[in-house]
């Protein structure tokens, strides 16, 4: 496993990882574009409210995971909720799109020393966050269960699910310490 | 351990009746503790101790009121720690 991120003197962050980890990173970013990627439905049939990023579809998403990364601003007002939607899904989703793509190209263009300006560590830091929550939500974490998915036999195909999730956790935490570190 | 809430149990101040919307933050068994208060320092430029209360105040119970103001405000919040992956919701506080 690797060491997590680290700071240089000079403020550069850095992460270590091998040809697998790099492996799994760039399919996490490929997956996460295509899952966050606008449905075709919600893309709007009024040329202008599209253009300006006003969507018509203001239902929240079935899916459970994606429901979590674009929740209901508004608990019990659904006018409200959907309205807010309309808004700001679109522009949402392409902020997601963004981070990922960013992590992609970050992979691509290195070795096994990724070396991050500090606008892209956040970029970094956003995807890790998606991806713990479209994984987390799919393994149905709760504060309750984490010892008990920990402990899945290898043959359970949560396991290796679960495996991605911890070491995500473990790359996140590593990273929002040195941005508490620097704040 | 006992956590005092940050935000909610304050004096009402005259300039609250101005400011009656409210952003809430939900509770979830996924979003990391450090990353909840690393978010309220960098969106909302609380101090690290503030910070810290207030995620406590989420993680145990379940929710915490962490700005007020004007509904349009409060919907710049809520898109703001959205964008962040945080459950937040915007209400009016009554």
């Amino acid at each position: 496993m690797s060491t997590g991120f680290q700071r240089t003197r000079t403020g550069r962050t850095v992460l270590r990882v091998d040809a697998m980890e790099k492996t799994v990173l760039a399919s996490l970013a490929e997956q996460m574009i295509a899952f966050v990627a606008p449905t075709q439905a919600a893309a709007s049939s009024d040329p202008l409210a599209a253009i300006v990023g006003i969507d018509e579809v203001a239902e929240t998403p079935s899916d459970p995971a994606l429901a979590r990364m674009f929740p209901a601003a508004y608990r019990d007002d659904d006018e409200a909720a959907g309205d807010f939607r309309r808004f700001t899904e679109r522009d949402l989703r392409a902020l997601k799109i963004a981070n990922a793509t960013k992590v992609a190209g970050c992979l691509e263009r290195s070795g096994e020393k990724l070396v991050l300006t500090g606008d892209e560590a956040l970029c970094w830091l956003g995807f890790l966050n998606d991806t713990r929550i479209a994984i987390g939500t799919r393994l149905e974490i709760t504060e309750e269960n984490h010892d008990e998915l920990a402990e899945l036999p290898a043959e359970d195909p949560r396991a290796g699910l679960f495996d991605v999730y911890d070491w995500l956790t473990f790359l996140q935490d590593s990273l929002v310490q040195l941005e508490l570190d620097s704040e | 351990m006992s956590v005092a809430p940050a935000e909610v149990q304050r004096p009402l101040l005259e300039e609250d009746l101005d400011r009656p919307w409210i952003t809430i933050v939900w509770n979830d068994p996924i979003n990391l503790m450090s990353y909840v208060t690393y978010v309220f320092m960098t969106y909302f430029k609380y101090d690290r101790a503030k910070a810290e209360l207030l995620m406590m105040d989420v993680h145990e119970r379940g929710k915490a009121v962490v700005s007020n103001g004007t509904r349009e405000e409060m919907e710049r919040d809520v898109t703001a720690l959205h964008s962040y992956g945080l459950w937040a919701t915007l209400q009016k506080d009554d």
